[in-house]
């Protein structure tokens, strides 16, 4: 008895899961179909496998070119916001007095406003820097990575942080009397103790990064400079919606995702867990 | 002398992030509110206008923007509760001994990786071409009809996505939640002839409030800034009876060049986020027990 419905509930679960993803079968299976198909069953198997959609995605995406612009942006700006933030917090707990205090709930506070509130004067100040100090803020990838690191600091440091506060002080001591310089103090003993957090600062960072949509479509002018939501979101919007090609651009996004996440799964729900815990 | 010294080490640790936080954040946030007491359409060479408090009364009045809340406030309370009753839900399921747990982890968790934008595609092609394939082959067109041109129906349509996309993710907190509850108090519960539903709403759900205090945030916020599904599902539609919060002061500043209007929204907006977070936060952490 208590068998029969142990095993009910496993195919239960099982059929859940597999109901929840469903969206992404529809996805795939459609991507491959011919027009007729795709309209006579959306559900059905392909019958024939044919890869012309993909390649007409690609071309129209410059699937190669958003994927490179994406990573660029991604991995710099979270290599900048990881070195950046884990100093300035390390400083912040390791400084006990009221300018730190200020400081960090300063940046903490500032984590509540919407993006949405910030977005028209960003451009005007980015603007300003441009036009008055010639640097290129605006229309290319380093000002929008410039931009990221900004926007991520906040959560960065505030992550930081608080693992920081719970690592003892004595090993720093110790090699502040043995002659190190607070650079080497830190690159050499806390940074190698932070791996935990900056593996969830990673994390977090990459995926809300990869998918902003809303910054570099403010940022990006140029078609070369486009990032793969900003291309989808071209996609979506200069051609007609044909829906096996469109279905191939999509499943063509996903598959970095994927792989990321099949290579990172362990670190990614480990990460989201201990990033939320306050 | 090594005060001196101390004090040039803190500014070099923190000067760089704070350089550009303070540009890309604080200078913005202050700008911001600024523009918001000026007429300007955004163009360089016209002039800012100095209006006081116009913009403000002005939006109180600007029905599109009034509908754009109500919309807004609907869809999050319909969103927070979809998503906590499912992500609860699948976090029990996964912290049973069920064999299949890890797979079904996986897969609940999958979709939010994937950005707003093109989960909205996504759905867009289900809504429009799969739903009409379903209500014809089935019969039933009452439920399996376009529902990204129905009104009503299309707000639904972007909670079932919302919901898709973050449940996965409150679900890793709960479960972190559940694991964090000892098994002893489980187990002496169940020793003094406590059933399951007893167990799980007098132990298990109260212990949990620390993780209900964090998902309800998460999702309030989440929900209440919602741009990119709302984007790529319906622009707004049908009829701009989807346009939310977010996208509503982007058309005022980008499409139609209120900068000034726009930007009086943007401010209320922040303060609406403010309010309601917070209170949510103070209201559950009293809630939240020791053992």
């Amino acid at each position: 008895m208590r068998k029969t419905s142990m095993l009910l509930l496993e195919i239960l679960l099982l059929v859940l899961a597999v109901i929840f993803l469903s969206p992404i079968y529809m996805m795939v299976v459609n991507s491959f179909k011919n027009r007729a198909e795709l309209y006579e069953n959306a559900l059905a198997l392909p019958t024939s496998f044919s890869f012309q959609f993909y390649k007409e995605a690609m071309q129209k995406m410059n699937f190669f070119t958003a994927i490179g612009n994406s990573l660029y942006v991604t991995i710099v700006s979270v290599l900048i916001v990881i070195v950046l933030a884990s100093m300035t917090a390390w400083m912040l707990v390791r400084t006990d007095n009221k300018l730190s205090k200020i400081i960090f709930m300063t940046l903490v506070a500032t984590m509540l406003i919407p993006f949405q509130t910030l977005m028209m004067p960003l451009m005007q100040v980015m603007d300003w820097i441009r036009t008055n100090l010639h640097l290129p803020m605006l229309n290319t990838h380093e000002g929008l990575i410039y931009m990221n690191v900004g926007f991520a600091s906040g959560m960065a440091v505030f992550l930081y942080h608080g693992f920081i506060k719970s690592i003892p002080i004595d090993l720093e001591e110790a090699a502040t009397i043995d002659g190190c310089s607070k650079f080497g103090v830190f690159w050499r003993i806390v940074f190698p103790m932070l791996t935990n957090i900056t593996i969830t600062v990673a994390i977090l960072n990459v995926i809300s990064l990869w998918n902003d949509y809303l910054l570099p479509s403010l940022t990006l002018a140029d078609k070369g400079l486009r990032t793969i939501p900003l291309s989808t979101f071209y996609f979506f919007g200069e051609f007609t919606i044909v829906w096996n090609q469109a279905m191939a651009g999509l499943t063509l996004t996903i598959i970095p995702v994927v792989i990321f996440y099949m290579l990172a799964q362990k670190y990614i729900i480990k990460g989201i867990a201990s990033g939320a815990v306050k | 002398m090594k005060k001196r010294k101390d004090k040039l080490w803190f500014v070099l640790f923190t000067f760089p992030l704070l350089f550009i936080f303070t540009t890309v954040v604080i200078m913005p946030f202050i700008f911001g509110i600024a523009y918001s007491f000026v007429k300007w359409d955004g163009i360089p060479a016209n002039p800012k206008v100095f209006v006081g408090l116009d913009n403000f009364i002005q939006l109180f009045k600007d029905e599109r923007f009034l509908s754009s809340a109500w919309h807004t406030v609907k869809f999050t309370v319909m969103a927070v509760i979809s998503v906590n009753v499912l992500g609860l839900a699948f976090s029990l399921f996964v912290t049973t001994k069920l064999r299949v747990r890890n797979v079904a982890r996986t897969l609940f968790f999958m979709p939010n990786l994937i950005g707003g934008l093109i989960l909205g595609y996504i759905w867009q092609f289900i809504f429009t071409d799969v739903f009409g394939y379903l209500g014809q082959s089935t019969g039933l067109d009452g439920i399996f009809f376009n529902w990204l041109l129905d009104p009503q129906y299309a707000l639904y349509a972007i909670v079932i996505v919302f919901t898709w996309q973050v449940a996965g993710y409150t679900m890793i907190i709960y479960i972190a939640g559940l694991q964090g509850i000892p098994d002893e108090l489980v187990e002496a519960a169940k020793v003094d002839g406590a059933n399951v539903w007893h167990r799980l709403t007098k132990i298990t759900l109260p212990l949990l409030m620390p993780a209900f205090t964090i998902c309800l945030f998460l999702t309030l916020s989440g929900a209440f800034k919602i741009y990119d599904v709302n984007l790529s599902m319906t622009r707004g539609g049908p009829n701009n009876a989807t346009e939310m919060f977010a996208m509503n002061i982007y058309n005022e500043i980008f499409a139609y060049g209120n900068y000034g209007l726009g930007q009086a929204k943007a401010v209320i907006f922040f303060l609406v986020v403010a309010a309601f977070t917070l209170t949510q936060v103070v209201m559950t952490k009293k809630r939240e027990v020791q053992y």
